[in-house]
This record gives structure tokens, C-alpha cells and sequence, in this order.
């Protein structure tokens, strides 16, 4: 196979004052015709700089210092800026990881399309646009006609990454740079642009640098795997070889991090409801005045549940599946149209604003965003005390919990004294759940705690939580997207599609005898699904 | 239909706020100290007995309060803003008689300061950092900070007092005949002076919006996919950026469209442009109430016709608007 770009020694320097003197240092990687190699690493790992440089794309201040990038047999990184225009767009193309705001919101999707010929003055107008429609075809989006005059608020997530995936398409490039495309996806969506990247590369028999986070993804589409930290390449090699025999322990953690269909052993779980959903809804009326109807979601129709005492209850579902408004109304940050929570005999959709306010403490919530959830000006001592003594518990006892909570959470009582930003994603995270802790609640909502983190920080959270679980017996609502985080912690786990409850039922029927379609679905589009199978049955014999 | 609805709607709320600011209109007359009629008579100068009772019985003060109210109303919905003791002539024909030069006043200070305003500002941002950045950016605070009244009389002894360019004051030379082309380059000649201080603060406001929203919008991922397809500089700034940072400065045109008729107060009175302006500023001296409610009507209402032009042209130029509600 011909190669198609061919890394050496590329290094990339971060402006002074930054955290380390180099983004990148030293890596080598080749791609040839029809390959796809993953680049994998956390955040932080200096992999999409390495996109960013073979672009031309790098922030200002980050500047390429050393090392080639031989495309076409010539190095790309030594073109001058005009020549490196020309290769964007039209043999190396990029796709990112956001679809939500890579395409501009006021074009037309076509328009957009049709750019990229004009960029490089391909062909007259009309020709451009019928190829436009081509690509729109190609990539699989439906009634392509009315997605060629669509603006991209108009379409899905999938959709828009597809938009995207048409228009670096557009010339036929013999490179395609994937930064993190599907991170941003749905489980199902996911799988779906997967599929379309290998069915491209198949047809196109373009080579293909594919970043990612997610070892699930390696499993599903790589020929060669380059995992890097801390801006250095620590291993390479054939997927299998990289998935199979891991040999330097940063792979080993991350592999390990992902679980490979182990489930959590079954435990005994109490009766004693700690809490009781009985026909939840919340109606969402968009729209509506003098001349126009109202548009209605149900985003949570009719969901009963319970979790019990000491209980872990994973609430699973595609975004849009009303999961995140049925955990705000739990913790009656959304007060339901129908429908009783009672948490411990109490319904919190039935108190008045002054019962609430005494009440808030029972079920305390965990955010998603560890980095917006803070006040960045309180210290964490005042964001751990400020719920308790609105509470009326006194000052002195407030603070000495808070910082016993601190050390529970792994952080040290003298965390209490600084401030939110001189403290990493995982940690914050773990102020989040001492936060959570501090008001002594009934349930903890987790919605999507560990959903912004990396994977090995992810671990180390549900690692904690499990720990929380048996010391303290704490009964937690776990809300997320990502069914193999749900697998490491849960005892139960609901399935919710379009506002109801679809399927519930312990985390072994679950993922092992799935009842619904729509689970069976959501568990085949699991990236590395197959794999992790494979694993399990090798385990097993 | 579907693209008429939401204008349909805009114009009944407009005819509501309407109505709303001809009783507030109402009750000011009657806030006014003393009868009104001895108000409207005695400011007017003219304060005899009789004249009060023709007041009194043409504004209906010995009917009812309801019903005063009522025929007030009927009368602005008539177009009947009542008469102008001082000036002796009905108020609308006052009004309308000034609203041709403030229009063409506001207007080209409008055109210049937007125009101009957004194309300063696009070429700062695409130098932001370098020298010709600076001086532009700092030109733009000067302008923003110099009162209009001082700029105005500045531009009068440079131009027109030591250089002797341009006309320091009136809308056209009295007294000259000239007609056709002659006079219209005549108004061209004597609109120079005022349209350009006038425009000077709003052109600064652009030129600042549009250059801080030109380097906000550069930071967004849509402009990283637009270099990745090997778009040229000046293409991503006119098409992707320019398009998305336009936005916030047409919100603010429109605030200042709505301004076009009462805005040019300082102006009009420094160059004595016989404008709505001045009307309404000698009116004011003059304690003439119903001309300064006639002026304050058709100022209300020129600001809701602006909002609702704003609100089209934001439509045309976001397509999220509207689709999305």
C-alpha cells in the first residue's frame, strides 16, 4: 500500500507559560492508502494538536519546532501558507468533533457544500451544486433535496456531523483528519457515522487519522493504534496488537478503564423505597401565541419507579429522552405537570416554595459541567457550608463536616481554603459530591457526572462513588448516555426513550437479556460492543 | 400566511402600545398644573374668558373624565393632534411640514454612521493588534467621547466660519431661487456639516460593535471548518464571520432608527435645520404642550414602525428567528 503521510519527529511548542514547554515531542506515525489509524489519548495528550498542525490550524502562539510531515512527497509543515490553503479542503480534509457549531448557522447546508469547490474554483455554480446534492446522497441523508436548502439548526446532531463528513468528501481527499467526530453523538448515532466512515474509506480508499478518546471506537474501526500522553507517543502498533497485549501501563489503565462487559456483582438490595416516582409528567410547550400553535414535547410521560435505600439506579436514554428533565424534577428543579415524588413519604411536587426551601435537602444533585457548577469567586469551604447554614445548622459545624467531607472525597481538608480553579475536572468533581454530601440527603441525581471527564478520571470517580455507596449506604439517581458507565456502577438500570420509561429491570437482565428492541439497540451501538463480547466469552472459557 | 403571522401580530401589539402612549399623552395634559384649557390658553398668551370657553367646549372639559378621554382618543385616531396657539397652525400640519429635513437629516447620518461604522470596524479587527488598529480603535473613542453639541460648533468655526466651505447653518440657502439640481445640491451642501456630526458618535458605536464582534465570532468553530476547506482570509471574514457578526449591530441600528425622528435635537438646534428637532425644542421653551405631545406621538410611533423593520431585516438575516419559536 502506498503511504500517504508520513510523520517524523514532529514537535510542537506551547507559548511560554504554558504547563509544559511542548504540545507534541518527537512523535513519528505513517498513514497509508485505505488506513485507519486512532490516535488515542486524554485531553491534554496533545493528539488534535497534532491534527491542528498537519492543517495548518493551530492556535496562535503554537507553532510546529521541529520534525516533517511528508504528504505527497513533500513536507507540508514547510509550505508557505498559500500552498497549505490549497491542500485544505481539497486532499486533506478535516472533520470535527462539535457539530453543533462547526457549520456556519447562517448558510444553507448546500451552500456550505458547495464552498468548498469554490474555495479551490472548481467548476461554475450549477455543476456545484449538483455535486453538492451528490455528497449529500452519498453520506446518507435523507430527502437530500430539502437538506441541501436546510440551515444547520434545522437538522440533528448525526445529521449535521454527516453535513460535515459531505463537505470534507467534497474533493476527494486522499487524507481525512477526524478529530473526536462522534464524541459529541449518541450512542446509536454513533455507530452510524462509524459505519459511514468505514463504508468511505472502503469506497474512497482514502487513508484516515481518526483522534479519539474512546478505546470502544479503536475496536470498532482501527488498523493502527498510536496512544499518546502528555504530548508523547507511548505505544504503537496494529489494533489487535495495541487491544490484545497492551505493553506500557498508560494503555493498560485506559483499557482498563473501559469495562469490558464486567458487570458489578449482584447485591442484596433493601425494600425500603427511598424514592418513589408515581406517574411523573412534565409537558414542554414551545411556541404559541396570538396566531400559532403551541408545539408540545412530553418529555417525561407517565415514568413510575422506585429506588431503594442504598440502591444505585442507572437512568439511561439518547439525548432528548426526557432523562435530564425527569432528574430535575426529582430534585424539583422542574416541577411536574402530574404525578408524586415522594422521597421518604414526603411528595416534593406537592410542597409550597417555603416547605420546598426546608425540604431541598433531601436529594441533592451532581452536575454534569464540573467546570460551570462552581461559583469560580467562593472558596469550596463556602460552596460546601453555604446549603447547610441556609439550613440552620450552625457555622462551626458546618465547616468542620465540610472538611471531614473533603478528606471522605479524597481531597484533603485544606482543599476547603482555595478556589474552584485551582482544581482539575475530576476534582471539582469530587467538591461536586462533597457539596452534594454536605446537606446529609436522602438521594443524590447524578446527572452525567462523569460524563465531561476522561476516562481514567472517570474511573476514579465511580471508584469513589462505589466507596460512598458502601461506607455511607447512599442511594443515587445515575443519569447518563453512556451504557458502559451505567454497567461499572449500577444495580438497576431504566431505559428511557422519547419521555418513557421503556425498560427497567436489574443490570444483568439489562445488558445480558435485554427485553425491548430499542435496548437491544442502544447495546449493539456501544462502540467495541463486539469486542467486549469476545473478551467476556475468552474470560469466561 | 406563515411568514405574515408573526407580522400580523407585531402590528396589532403596535396599534395597543400606540393607544397606550395617546392616554399617557392624556393624563400629561391633565398633570399639568391648573385647568388645562387656562394651561393650553395661557401658555399660548391668550387667556381671555372667552377663548378658555371655546377651549373648554372644543376639548369637551365639562364632560365627564371617560368621556374626555374618549374623544382625546378619537381625536389622535382622526389624526387630529389639535392646534398650536403659538405657531397658529394645526399641530400635524406643524409636524409634517418639519419631517421632510429631519428625515433627510437622520437618514444620511444613519447611512454614514452604519455604513461606514461596520466597514472601519471590519478593518480593524482584521489588523487587530498592529498600529493601524490602534489608531482607528483610538479615533473611534475620541468620537464617542466628544459631546455632539461641542463637535457640532467645532465643525461651524473650521469649516464654515475660517475655511468658508460649507453653509454653518440653515437647510438651504434663503432667498437663492435655486431649483432642480441647483438646490438639491444646494441641501447636499448645507446637510454636510450637521449629518456628519450627528452620524460621528453612532459611527464610533458601530465601528466598536462590529470590530469586538468581528474577533468573537473569529474564535468560533465555524470559522476553524472554514479555513479547513481551504477558504482565502478575506472569504472567511466576508462570508462566515462578517454574515454572524452583524447581528448585534443590527439589533443596535434598529435602536437607533427609532431615534430618527426625535434623536437630532442638539443638531437641529446648532445648525438651526428647521427639523422636528427644533420644533420640538422651541415648542418646549415655549410650554406649547400640544405641539410637544404631537411631536411625542409621532416620535413613539416612528420608533414602533422601526422595531417592527428591525425585527423584519433580523428575520432576513437569521434565519433561526422565527423557524425556531
Amino acid at each position: 500500500m502506498r503511504t500517504v503521510l508520513s510523520i517524523q519527529d514532529l514537535s510542537i511548542a506551547l507559548p511560554k507559560g504554558a504547563d509544559r514547554p511542548h504540545a507534541v515531542a518527537g512523535i513519528s506515525m505513517t498513514i497509508a492508502e485505505g488506513e485507519i489509524l486512532c490516535v488515542v489519548g486524554e485531553s491534554g495528550s496533545g493528539k488534535s494538536m497534532t491534527a491542528n498542525a498537519l492543517m495548518g490550524l493551530l492556535p496562535p502562539g503554537v507553532t510546529v519546532d521541529g520534525g516533517r510531515a511528508v504528504f505527497d512527497g513533500q513536507d507540508v509543515l514547510s509550505l508557505p501558507e498559500t500552498e497549505r490553503q490549497k491542500l485544505r479542503g481539497s486532499r486533506i480534509a478535516m472533520i470535527f468533533q462539535e457539530p453543533m457549531t462547526a457549520l456556519n448557522p447562517l448558510m444553507r447546508i448546500g451552500e456550505q457544500i458547495a464552498e468548498v469547490f469554490a474555495a479551490h474554483g472548481m467548476y461554475g455554480p450549477t455543476e456545484r451544486e449538483k455535486r453538492a446534492l451528490s455528497l449529500v446522497t452519498e453520506v446518507g441523508l435523507p430527502d437530500p433535496a430539502k437538506i441541501m436548502r436546510a440551515y444547520p439548526f434545522q437538522l440533528s446532531g448525526g445529521q449535521r456531523q454527516r453535513a460535515m463528513i459531505a463537505m470534507a468528501l467534497a474533493l476527494e481527499p486522499e487524507l481525512l483528519i477526524a478529530d473526536e467526530p462522534t464524541t459529541a453523538l449518541d450512542v446509536t448515532t454513533q455507530a452510524q457515522i462509524l459505519e459511514l466512515i468505514l463504508d468511505l474509506r472502503r469506497r474512497r480508499g482514502m487513508g484516515v487519522m481518526f483522534i479519539t478518546h474512546d478505546f470502544g471506537v479503536v475496536a470498532e474501526i482501527a488498523d493502527k493504534v498510536i496512544v499518546m500522553e502528555k504530548g508523547i507517543a507511548v505505544e504503537q502498533g496494529t489494533a489487535a496488537a495495541v487491544l490484545e497485549h497492551p505493553q506500557h501501563a498508560y494503555t493498560r489503565r485506559l483499557l482498563d478503564a473501559i469495562p469490558t462487559g464486567r458487570l458489578p456483582q449482584a447485591r442484596k438490595l433493601e425494600h425500603a423505597p427511598v424514592l418513589e416516582l408515581k406517574g411523573l409528567r412534565k409537558v414542554y410547550r414551545t411556541g404559541g401565541g396570538l396566531f400559532r400553535e403551541a408545539r408540545e414535547v412530553r418529555a417525561v410521560d407517565d415514568v413510575s419507579l422506585t429506588i431503594a435505600r442504598g440502591e444505585v439506579l442507572g437512568l439511561v436514554g439518547e439525548s432528548g429522552s426526557g432523562k435530564s428533565t425527569l432528574g430535575r424534577t426529582v430534585v424539583r428543579l422542574v416541577t411536574p405537570d402530574a404525578g408524586q415524588v415522594l422521597v421518604g413519604g414526603t411528595d416534593l411536587a406537592a410542597l409550597s416554595e417555603e416547605e420546598l426551601r426546608r425540604s431541598r435537602n433531601k436529594v441533592q444533585m451532581v452536575f454534569q459541567d464540573p467546570y460551570a457548577s462552581l461559583n469560580p469567586r467562593h472558596r469550596i469551604l463556602r460552596a460546601l457550608t453555604a446549603g447547610p447554614v441556609a439550613m440552620g445548622k450552625p457555622k462551626a459545624g458546618a465547616e468542620a463536616k465540610a472538611r471531614e467531607l473533603l478528606e471522605i472525597v479524597g481531597l484533603g481538608a485544606e482543599a476547603a481554603n482555595r478556589f474552584p480553579h485551582e482544581f482539575s475536572g475530576g476534582q471539582r468533581q469530587r467538591i461536586g459530591i462533597a457539596r452534594a454530601l454536605a446537606m446529609e440527603p436522602e438521594l443524590i441525581v447524578a446527572d452525567e457526572a462523569v460524563s465531561a471527564l476522561d476516562v481514567s478520571i472517570q474511573a476514579q470517580v465511580l471508584d469513589l462513588l462505589r466507596d460512598l455507596r458502601a461506607r455511607l449506604g447512599l442511594s443515587i439517581l445515575f443519569i447518563t448516555h453512556d451504557l458502559r458507565v451505567a454497567a461499572q456502577l449500577c444495580d438497576r438500570i431504566a431505559v428511557m426513550q422519547k419521555g418513557r420509561l421503556v425498560e427497567i429491570g436489574g443490570v444483568h437482565d439489562i445488558f445480558l437479556s435485554p427485553q425491548e428492541a430499542y435496548t437491544r439497540d442502544l447495546l449493539a451501538a456501544v462502540p467495541g460492543a463486539d469486542w467486549a463480547a469476545e473478551n467476556r466469552t475468552r474470560g469466561v472459557s | 400566511m406563515a411568514v405574515l403571522a408573526p407580522i400580523l401580530g407585531r402590528l396589532v401589539k403596535a396599534l395597543i402600545t400606540l393607544l397606550a402612549i395617546a392616554v399617557l399623552n392624556f393624563f400629561l395634559i391633565h398633570a399639568a398644573p391648573g385647568d388645562p384649557a387656562v394651561v393650553l390658553a395661557g401658555e399660548a398668551g391668550a387667556a381671555d374668558e372667552q377663548m378658555i370657553a371655546q377651549l373648554r367646549e372644543r376639548f369637551g372639559l365639562d364632560q365627564p373624565f371617560h368621556v374626555q378621554l374618549g374623544s382625546y382618543v378619537w381625536n389622535i385616531v382622526r389624526l387630529d393632534f389639535g392646534y398650536s396657539f403659538r405657531q397658529g397652525a394645526p399641530v400635524l400640519d406643524l409636524i409634517l411640514e418639519r419631517l421632510p429635513a429631519t428625515l433627510i437629516l437622520t437618514l444620511t447620518a444613519f447611512v454614514i454612521s452604519l455604513t461606514l461604522g461596520i466597514a472601519l470596524g471590519v478593518a480593524a479587527s482584521a489588523r487587530v493588534g498592529k498600529a493601524s488598529d490602534s489608531v482607528l480603535t483610538t479615533l473611534a473613542l475620541l468620537f464617542y467621547a466628544t459631546p455632539l453639541y461641542w463637535a457640532a460648533l467645532m465643525a461651524v468655526l473650521v469649516f464654515s466660519v475660517e475655511l468658508g466651505w460649507l453653509p454653518g447653518f440653515g437647510y438651504e440657502t434663503v432667498g437663492a431661487g435655486y431649483s432642480g439640481l441647483a438646490r438639491i445640491w444646494d441641501v447636499i451642501k448645507h446637510l454636510i456639516l450637521p449629518a456628519s456630526t450627528l452620524g460621528l458618535f453612532f459611527m464610533a458605536v458601530y465601528m466598536r460593535m462590529t470590530r469586538a464582534s468581528m474577533l468573537e465570532v473569529a474564535q468560533m468553530d465555524f470559522v476553524k471548518t472554514a479555513r479547513a476547506k481551504g477558504l482565502s482570509g478575506p472569504v472567511i471574514r466576508r462570508r462566515h464571520i462578517l454574515r454572524n457578526a452583524i447581528l448585534p449591530v443590527v439589533t443596535l441600528a434598529g435602536l437607533q432608527a427609532g431615534q430618527l425622528v426625535g434623536g437630532a435635537v442638539l443638531t437641529e438646534t446648532v445648525f438651526a435645520w428647521p427639523g422636528i428637532g427644533r420644533l420640538m425644542f422651541e415648542s418646549l421653551a415655549a410650554r406649547d404642550y400640544n405641539t410637544i405631545l404631537g411631536v411625542f406621538l409621532v416620535s413613539a410611533a416612528m420608533v414602533i414602525v422601526f422595531n417592527i423593520l428591525t425585527d423584519l431585516v433580523y428575520r432576513l438575516v437569521d434565519p433561526r428567528i422565527g423557524a425556531r419559536a
